[in-house]
């Protein structure tokens, strides 16, 4: 990615120890707030932050291997590709892995 | 295959498409619909409700979704289905000739077979200063017909004091109604004198106008607005009608009628007058292969404009077009509605008033109560009816209109059970044509065939069958009606009793299992128990509950199965922002606490203090990080205010101050309050001591509730309730001194743990299990367990921690990292 495009390309968010497993941490990455889970069946996700509902902390919900539920009102968002499984929405999804250690964010809409 | 399109993604569009599929439809065509909304199919009725919900619609006060049924077809339904979906694209010509519809996306589609079921659109009458351009309406002013225009009301209507609705039908009463739920004053402007005449004769129109003026909806009827005001930069200041006068308001909402959408089968060359014009097969007079359905309909002279003869007419279509039965007709539909109109039941059938000279007619009218009801009579048959405020004849009174039955001779029975006690008409008395669900067109006999096809709950049969997923209003008719055909079979579904949805039983068999194999985590019961071994996010929470209640200190603690509530230990707000409540016990302060208060509260910029229904104090809108700082700094204990746990105890001021006080009601209430703080409970739990049956703090509503009475005695109430179900509480037992008193309430409220249902709070838990048995178990000791249950509440009282203490120590990394970008999260370069 060439010099300072905000929003895409792979970003380094630091160690994955910062995210407790079976839990989610949000981050500012270019422009985008993300939302890195970190399912305790192992691996990690990553969706947009910010529920489509009304604006829901999705990185404060409850997750298992499949889905998040968002602390507000509880829709429900597939960890996989952001797909609401309880209305009409989709929430971004992106690629994310562990690369030494650390919690690496690809964006490419 | 042959194709089919569809156009129209509606009620009607999307209900003959289901029809279609349930006759093998699927084999036999390939489905395309297109839609100009951009969603699936979703249950218009349904917004008013949403539009009702107010500011924040769709969600109830503990964020559980209320519109979880808006959507008929979800966008899964259409793949599952094998039907291509165009949300959100307009089809502007259809060729008849070449069979193909073009779409304003560029598209064109090829037809064998043609539906068309293109609903219809709001009617906004010339009035001047309406549109801002050609397409345009002024900012502030409004239709409601679609999901979009119920959002955008609702948005608007933030910080807005007065609206106008201009159109007293039964759209225009329910958007004053939604609108007055978002705060708004709503005034609503009718053109005729009577509100709601295609219903009401004029009499029932002044009845429903003083219901409405109760409700505190202000009514001008007899005139017409002649032109909405707009403030210089564009948007809504007032309106104007015919007499000159003026009334200031921020929003329009125009309710005026509604138009059917023809403009697509008038350009394609078929014929038309008020809606596109179909023969008894629903097809187009024109073109024996174009099919209409829905509001856009004129058959025989008739446009109808509610849902329940769109489910006749798409029967009759699924049947010609499939081939299923090639002699369906159609005749048109009698209409009997019944309604929830800005919460007044309304129901109506036929004629609203006598026409001729020989009808008979009987009226009632009780405005006080606001009802009002008649039926009219011709030759011995019901030809009409009206019934508003109060509807328990409603079904009896369809039948009789429906199937044409011989009337009572005394005809004020046919409104009234004289001399019988009052009751509705019996699910056995209807037949099995009589339509129970109007929103979604049930009969009685279809409930009927699903109870014998196997569906053994109510649930399952409004699932499998929708009834009661419309308004709502006929939900207790369909329970009648599937316990009469269960004839006393009835089981509930087995996953109702289940304590978590992922574990197949029940909370004694639940804990019981824990128990014998010694699991600690919620981790361990979900891979030892759930189905598949897999975990659960929605059954976390309520785990979590149970294993604390039964391990005490013993229990391995997983914060990711906590909700975040019980992870940062405050309630979240709207804006992911939190709230902080600390225990004030009784609700006794000091100058010293609340100077701290006042401190934290300024100090951290804190936007609201209130003072709660709970007698003490909350910081709300803290941002998450801030949470220890105002924890270390308030140095008081949580008051767990955000948890399903014991909440707190509001007392009186009792035989120190008042001069009625029997009993030291604050110093019991705090006693109580500090030794049961905190604990984990099913549902919340909320507790109140009075000095005196007079009562002050309300304790015959909570759910444990203490009196005390003459003689140093004190009366324990279990069971009460004062919030979203009000209850008065049963008496359990008077004891004669408060350590009794301490004791039983510790004893209840263990038992209550243990064998409640998840969320089940204490007024519904109290009569399940029936006040005799709760005192003999209790009380009286029965069964020998009073003594365990002492010592299992002794045991979780004593491994009690405050957990604002983790101000010291997070209890994981970033546990009070905001989670919303509130605030600059971290920033990272590229790489
Ligand atoms: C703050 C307070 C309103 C106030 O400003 O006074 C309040 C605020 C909330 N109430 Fe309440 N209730 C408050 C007193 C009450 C009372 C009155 C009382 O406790 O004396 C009731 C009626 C009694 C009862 O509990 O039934 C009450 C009945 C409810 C209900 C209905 C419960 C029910 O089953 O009937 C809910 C929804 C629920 O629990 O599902 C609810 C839910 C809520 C929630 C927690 C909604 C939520 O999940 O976010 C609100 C949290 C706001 C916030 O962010 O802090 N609140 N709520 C009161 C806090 C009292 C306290 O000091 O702890
Ligand atoms: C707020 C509200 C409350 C109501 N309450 C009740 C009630 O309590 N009881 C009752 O019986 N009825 C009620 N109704 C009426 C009921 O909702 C309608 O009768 C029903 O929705 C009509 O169904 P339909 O499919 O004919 O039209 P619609 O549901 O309007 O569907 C028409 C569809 O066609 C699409 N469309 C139109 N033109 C085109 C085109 N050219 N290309 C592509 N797509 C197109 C539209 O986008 C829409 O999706 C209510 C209506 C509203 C608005
Ligand atoms: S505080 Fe209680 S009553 Fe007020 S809005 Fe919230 S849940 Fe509703
Ligand atoms: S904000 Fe996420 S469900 Fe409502």
């Amino acid at each position: 990615m060439s010099g300072p495009d905000r929003r895409l390309g792979s970003w380094r968010l630091g160690p994955v120890d910062q995210i407790p497993v079976g839990e989610g941490r949000a981050f500012a990455v270019g422009d985008e707030q993300v939302a890195v889970f970190r399912p305790r069946g192992g691996g990690l996700q990553a969706l947009q932050a910010i529920c489509p509902h009304r604006g829901g902390p999705l990185a404060d919900g409850l997750i298992d291997q499949v889905q998040v539920v968002c602390p507000l009102h509880n829709h429900a968002f597939r960890l996989v590709d952001g797909q609401c499984t309880t209305g009409e929405w989709t929430v971004a999804a992106y690629q994310v892995a562990v690369e030494d250690g650390e919690v690496v964010v690809r964006l490419a809409r | 295959m042959r194709k089919l399109v569809v156009v129209g993604n509606g009620m009607a569009g999307a209900r003959a498409v289901e029809e279609i599929l349930t006759r093998g439809g699927g084999e036999m065509f390939r489905i395309t619909m297109f839609g100009d909304e951009p969603h699936g199919n979703y249950n218009r009725i349904l917004l008013s409700e949403l539009l009702a919900g107010g500011p924040n619609p769709g969600t109830g006060p503990d964020g559980e979704l209320l519109n979880e049924d808006l959507f008929l077809n979800p966008r899964q339904w259409y793949r599952d289905n094998g039907i291509t979906l165009h949300a959100g694209v307009r089809v502007v010509r259809v060729d008849r000739f070449a069979r193909r519809v073009y779409a304003d996306d560029g598209s064109i589609t090829r037809y064998d077979k043609l539906v068309l079921a293109t609903g219809s659109r709001s009617f906004f009458p010339p009035m001047e200063g309406l549109w801002l351009d050609n397409k345009t309406l002024t900012p502030g002013v409004f239709g409601f017909r679609t999901l979009h225009d119920t959002m955008a009301m609702g948005r608007y209507a933030r910080g807005k004091q007065r609206a106008a609705v201009i159109g007293g039908g039964l759209l225009g009463l329910e958007a004053a109604r939604g609108l007055q739920a978002h705060g708004l004053a709503a005034h609503v402007v009718h053109a005729a004198d009577g509100l709601m005449n295609q219903q009401l004769d004029a009499q029932g129109g002044r009845v429903l106008r003083r219901s409405l003026e109760r409700l505190g909806i202000t009514v001008h009827t007899g005139t017409r607005t002649t032109a909405i005001r707009r403030a210089t930069e564009g948007a809504v200041i007032g309106v104007t009608f015919t007499d000159g006068s003026t009334l200031d308001v921020d929003m329009v909402v125009v309710t005026a009628g509604i138009r059917p959408n023809i403009g697509l089968a008038m350009v394609s060359g078929l014929e038309t007058q008020r809606g596109i014009v179909v023969d008894d097969q629903l097809r187009s007079v024109d073109d024996d292969d174009i099919y209409a359905v829905g509001e856009c309909v004129q058959h025989r002279g008739e446009v109808y404009g509610l849902v329940a003869p769109l489910w006749e007419q798409a029967t009759v279509l699924a049947d010609h077009i499939t081939g299923a039965d090639p002699t369906a007709a159609y005749h048109g539909s009698r209409l009997a509605t019944k309604l929830k109109v800005a919460g007044v039941d309304v129901a109506a059938m036929g004629l609203k008033e006598p026409e001729r000279p020989d009808d008979e007619f009987v009226q009632f009218s009780e405005p006080s109560r606001g009802v009002y009801q008649t039926v009219i009579i011709r030759d011995g048959m019901l030809v009409g009816a009206t019934l508003l405020g109060d509807v328990s004849k409603a079904a009896s009174l369809t039948q009789a209109f429906d199937r044409r039955v011989p009337l009572p001779e005394e005809r004020i029975r046919l409104l009234f059970d004289l001399g019988a006690p009052a009751s509705q008409v019996g699910a056995a008395e209807l037949d099995d044509e009589a339509q129970v669900c109007n929103c979604n067109g049930v009969s009685k006999g279809e409930l009927v065939a699903c109870v014998r096809d196997g569906q053994r709950t109510v649930g399952g049969v409004m699932g499998a069958t929708r009834a009661g997923k419309g308004c709502g209003s006929c939900k207790g008719l369909v329970a009648e009606i599937v316990e009469a055909a269960l004839g006393g079979d009835l089981e509930t579904d087995p996953a109702e009793a289940y304590y978590v949805p992922c574990i197949p039983m029940d909370k004694a068999a639940l804990m019981a299992e824990i128990r014998h194999r010694g699991l600690r985590s919620p981790s361990a019961v979900f891979a030892a128990l759930a189905q598949d071994g897999a975990e659960h996010a929605g059954s976390k929470m309520a785990l979590t509950s149970l294993l604390r209640m039964m391990w005490g200190e013993q229990y391995i603690d997983e914060r990711d199965s906590r909700f975040i509530n019980d992870r940062v230990h405050a309630n979240i707000q709207r804006d992911g922002t939190f709230s902080v409540v600390p225990q004030i016990a009784g609700g006794v302060t000091t100058p010293a606490q609340l100077r701290r208060i006042a401190d934290v509260a300024e100090r951290y910029n804190i936007p609201m203090v209130k003072l709660t229904g709970g007698q003490r104090i909350d910081l709300l809108g803290v941002r998450k990080e801030d949470l220890p700082g105002v924890w270390a700094d308030l140095d008081m204990p949580s008051g767990h205010a955000y948890g399903k746990s014991f909440r707190t105890v509001k007392t009186c001021v009792g035989s120190d101050f008042c001069r009625f006080g029997l009993g030291d009601s604050t110093q019991l209430g705090i006693d109580i309050e500090q030794r049961y703080k905190g604990l984990e409970s099913p549902a919340k739990m909320k507790l109140a001591v009075s000095g005196c049956p007079r009562n002050c703090a309300e304790s015959y509503v909570k759910d444990v509730g203490i009196v005390a009475v003459e003689g140093g005695r004190w009366e324990i109430y279990v069971g009460g309730a004062a919030g979203a179900t009000v209850r008065k509480g049963d008496l359990l037992a008077t004891v004669d001194s408060r350590d009794e008193a301490v004791t039983l309430t510790g004893r209840f409220m263990q038992y209550y743990r243990e064998n409640a249902k998840w969320l089940q709070r204490c007024y519904d838990f109290v009569p399940r299990i029936g006040l005799a048995e709760l005192r003999a178990i209790v009380v009286e000791d029965r069964d020998g367990i009073a003594g365990q249950l002492d010592e299992a509440m002794q045991h979780s009282v004593d491994s009690y921690r405050d957990p604002w203490q983790e101000h010291r120590q997070p209890a994981t990394e970033g546990q009070f990292r905001d989670a919303l970008p509130l605030v600059e999260l971290p920033k990272v370069p590229v790489r």
